[in-house]
């Protein structure tokens, strides 16, 4: 017990707060062309992404930040944020991991994430992003070998452009919402995926996002395209240093899945989260859309929502071609004063396309979580389904938990099916399992992890465990 | 229209005797409303009917002044058979008759309230304009422990005298402590193009019970716009029943307010409409202490290219546990060209609660209608079977048998 005790006092604390110290280059603080040619200039791009990136700028000066969020925070200053941040030692590209700055192999290694190819056992190629730039991409040869294209963004710019040139804003474009264009401007780095036609990825592919230098605002970009008959599960993990002011992290993510293909999008998402009082944290506004662009292509998107201090976010399929699939599961935990308004946005553009929506919230301290979604059936999707269920938990009477979906259907022949109920843990499960020897917590863990194992079930096995225990680690110290 | 609200509110308020300060207030709201303007799809409330458009749409340039001066003659053969009933008659906005035949003289009070405006807790423009341009508004005020022997008919008739003019109406309600009332709302209308606002309110006491039927049945082409404000005292009852048919575009906003612990709002809807006609339904249950309970139901049944909405929301504060709230939505979509929107939601501060939401929308069943005919129905006898039974469920739920028998006449729904 002592162990135990032991090990959950270790884990109660955010674990991945600290910082590395590490010199950095930054772009001048501010939003101006300047810094957007720096920051194009710096990745030595072609003056095409340029193109792209001042297109996006203008339209940015245009829009107003939208409003309509459950989850207020006070007004964010452009102006007075870094747009680019990089590790010096990165400014020459390593050739290879050796040459890496060991304060990176370092943070890396803390973090769990080791870099070293012959440690790793289980086979997950990661392309690490640390701030503004990718540091590492591992298992890179064995990837290329069936012509599957793994790399930072930024090099698949250089050596891909026709297949970036292709896909880059297709899914959402650059005038999109206010954060999506503001990071079609800016962004500085992410992960570029190509499988080819017919491949089976081998492996898990996975990024690991690091926030670590201050006032930054990390804008990062990935796009994901697996191309006729193929499938990926790729995976994303971020965490960033405690600090007493909020952080902006505005990413977008772009999927897109031709004819047959499938893609599977997990993502662990344990960003510092903020104090107790609700002092610092990451606000997380990222724009997440997949297109089932061909026939019989199928998204899918999990989710395990357990930091930040905002989150506000919906991971969106847009099921164009006949046949197609969306999904999504998603746990969102909030606790002390952290607040989420997530869920999902289906669109049914194609003929017998199908879509479904997992979602489970938990609420506990003075937080406050809002499901927010959209299924919308168009006339033309004659045939399509969607089934939505979102089950929300709450602990205490300080928090929030709140449903908002809307719901279109525009055809005859679609189904929409919807449900949801919010209430407490049961006094009958609690007393039901402390009868058998488990503590108040313990019996509120083993409830809630029950309650989201339909989510858990989802996530590929190594980060099902880590999941599990983030669930368990979240909700610390908000039962009696 | 700046200038045509002005000169119509002049000439409303020259036939009106009103103090100068109700003017004034009356000018303030009419100001508020020549802001804000008719509702658009920008606001959450509108997004999926933006009846600015529809107005534009339908009636083109609206005109506010009605003239009340001269009497309608009111047509006896319009009244509800077979069932005893007091009665309220608006025709074209003017109320004609007011009578409680059946009552005892001293247990309903009537005040007229057109000097009083009392302020809405609502702050939308078309409480504005209602608060600028209702001639009369009546408060109707049931004593203590008296619980009305017959129901109450508010007949609201509008006529061919009148086109592409806006009516204004409005009725505040009183329950005092164990009194009952039984409301219906009988819509008839043989005018065109007309845009009605209509604001009732209701304040229930300790153990009163309302129930509200509201029936919009006849076919005719003008826009309608209702919003009941109900204030739940403890043990209160409230009950609201809608049919929504027959206008071109119609909507129905319910606000409740659950104050006292033991209230509880049942809100039950049926949308049945068809051609190009846009219906909404949106209601607000707000609980606002613990041991409240609501329920609601709607079923829609959609035909040609109509469209229905329904909004819903279940609102529990910190305060109201041991809520309990219901929501279920269910729509069939007959024509490929209809159209169904919901917002079912939930917004919940209170742990001890349960609260759940249901919506699904979708064609008749194919099975269903293949083993009714496996059974010698043909396929038009099978459909209106299920359409039957389906809507059936909820004029089922409706507590007063003499209402239930009149509704399910009235719109041929067979057992």
């Amino acid at each position: 017990m002592d162990n135990r005790q032991k090990e959950i006092d270790n884990l109660k604390d955010y674990k991945y707060g600290f910082t590395t110290d590490i010199e950095n280059t930054k772009a001048p603080r501010g939003l101006n062309k300047d810094v957007i040619k720096f920051i194009s200039n710096i990745k030595k791009e072609p003056q095409w992404m340029l193109d792209f990136r001042l297109k996006a700028y203008d339209r940015f000066k245009q829009l107003k930040e939208p409003d309509w969020q459950k989850p207020k925070y006070p007004k964010i200053d452009f102006q007075d944020l870094y747009y680019y941040s990089a590790p010096k030692s990165m400014k020459d590209k390593p050739k290879n991991l050796d040459d890496l700055d060991p304060k990176l192999l370092e943070t890396y290694k803390k973090l769990g994430i080791p870099l070293q190819e012959q440690k790793r056992l289980n086979g997950i190629a990661v392309d690490a992003v640390f701030d503004s730039v990718s540091v590492a991409t591992t298992f890179r040869e064995e990837l290329t070998k069936q012509g599957i294209i793994f790399c930072p963004i930024s090099e698949a710019i250089q050596n891909h452009p026709e297949l970036v040139k292709k896909y880059l804003g297709s899914v959402i474009p650059l005038t999109d919402h206010f954060f999506a264009t503001l990071n079609s401007a800016v962004f500085t780095d992410g992960s570029f995926a190509y499988i080819p036609e017919g491949v089976r990825c081998p492996m898990e592919l996975s990024t690991y996002f690091r926030i670590n230098a201050s006032n930054t605002g990390q804008f990062e970009r990935t796009l994901i395209v697996a191309d006729k008959g193929s499938y990926v599960s790729y995976l994303e993990g971020c965490t960033a240093p405690m600090r007493d002011e909020n952080q902006l992290h505005a990413a977008n993510v772009e999927l897109v899945a031709l004819d047959d293909a499938e893609i599977k999008y997990s993502t662990v998402q344990n960003w510092y989260p903020g104090d107790k009082d609700g002092k610092g944290g990451i606000y997380n506004f990222v724009t997440k859309r997949g297109l089932c662009k061909g026939k019989n292509s199928k998204i899918s998107w999990t989710q395990v929502e357990t930091g930040s201090a905002i989150t506000w976010k919906y991971p969106s399929c847009i099921l164009k071609g006949d046949n197609s699939v969306g999904e999504f599961y998603s746990i969102a935990i909030t606790n002390n004063h952290q607040k989420a308004d997530t869920g999902t946005k289906m669109i049914h553009l194609g003929k017998n396309t199908k879509s479904k929506i997992i979602s489970k919230g938990i609420s506990a301290g003075h937080s406050d979580m809002t499901y927010r979604g959209l299924v919308d059936i168009s006339p033309k999707a004659a045939n399509s389904n969607n089934y939505t269920q979102c089950d929300s938990l709450l602990m205490g009477n300080k928090c929030g938990a709140h449903t908002v979906p809307y719901i279109k259907n525009k055809n005859s022949e679609s189904n929409i099916a919807h449900e949801a109920t919010t209430s407490k843990i049961s006094e009958e499960q609690l007393h039901y399992c402390q009868q058998r020897g488990l503590s108040a917590e313990e019996a509120v863990g083993l409830i809630v992890n029950g309650f989201c194992k339909e989510v858990l079930q989802q996530l590929p096995m190594e980060f099902a465990v880590e999941a599990q225990k983030l669930v368990g680690i979240s909700l610390e110290g908000s039962v009696g | 229209m700046k200038e045509q609200l002005q000169k119509d509110f002049d000439n409303t308020i020259k036939n009106l005797t009103l103090s100068q300060r109700d003017i004034e207030i009356k000018k303030f709201y009419l100001d508020n409303f020549i802001n804000k303007g008719f509702p658009n799809r920008k606001e959450e409330d509108w997004k999926f009917s933006d009846l600015n458009q529809i107005i534009k749409k339908n009636i083109g340039e609206l005109s506010f002044y009605s003239d009340y001066t001269s009497t309608n003659k009111v047509d006896t053969s319009a009244f509800v058979d077979g069932l005893e009933h007091n009665k309220i008659v608006f025709i074209n906005g003017r109320i004609e008759k007011i009578e409680f035949d059946y009552e005892k003289k001293d247990q309903i009070e009537i005040i007229d309230q057109s000097e009083t405006i009392n302020k809405f807790n609502n702050n939308s423009s078309l409480s504005d304009l209602n608060s600028a341009f209702t001639n009369k508004s009546f408060k109707i005020v049931v004593k203590k422990g008296y619980q009305l022997i017959k129901p109450l008919i508010i007949y609201h008739t509008t006529n061919s005298k009148i086109w592409s003019k806006n009516i204004n109406l409005r009725l505040n309600f009183e329950l005092y402590e164990n009194s009952s009332l039984r409301l219906i709302d009988l819509f008839r209308d043989t005018s065109e193009k007309n845009f009605l606002n209509i604001f009732y309110n209701f304040d229930l006491k300790e153990n009163s019970i309302l129930k509200n039927y509201k029936v919009d049945k006849f076919e005719n082409k003008n826009i309608k716009y209702s919003f009941n404000n109900i204030e739940q005292d403890k043990n209160s009852i409230s009950e609201t029943f809608i049919l929504s048919s027959g206008s071109n575009f119609c909507k129905n906003e319910i606000n409740c307010n659950l104050n006292g612990e033991y209230s509880s709002a049942f809100v039950n809807g049926v949308f049945s409409i068809n051609n190009n006609k846009h219906h909404e339904i949106r209601t607000i249950i707000n609980h606002l202490t613990e041991n409240t309970k609501s329920y609601q139901l709607i079923k829609s049944v959609l035909e040609d290219s109509s469209r229905a909405v329904y909004q819903g929301k279940i609102f529990v504060n910190s305060q109201a546990q041991k809520t309990d709230g219901y929501q279920l939505s269910k729509a069939i979509l007959l024509n490929k060209d209809s159209e169904f929107n919901a917002k079912p939601e939930l917004e919940i501060y209170a742990d001890d609660v349960k609260c759940s939401h249901g919506s699904a929308s979708g064609s008749l069943n194919e099975d269903s209608i293949f083993y009714l005919m496996s059974r010698g129905l043909n396929y038009q006898q099978s459909r209106e079977l299920l359409i039957n039974g389906f809507l059936l469920d909820v004029v089922e739920k409706i507590t007063d048998p003499e209402v239930k028998n009149l509704i399910k006449n009235m719109i041929g729904i067979k057992e």
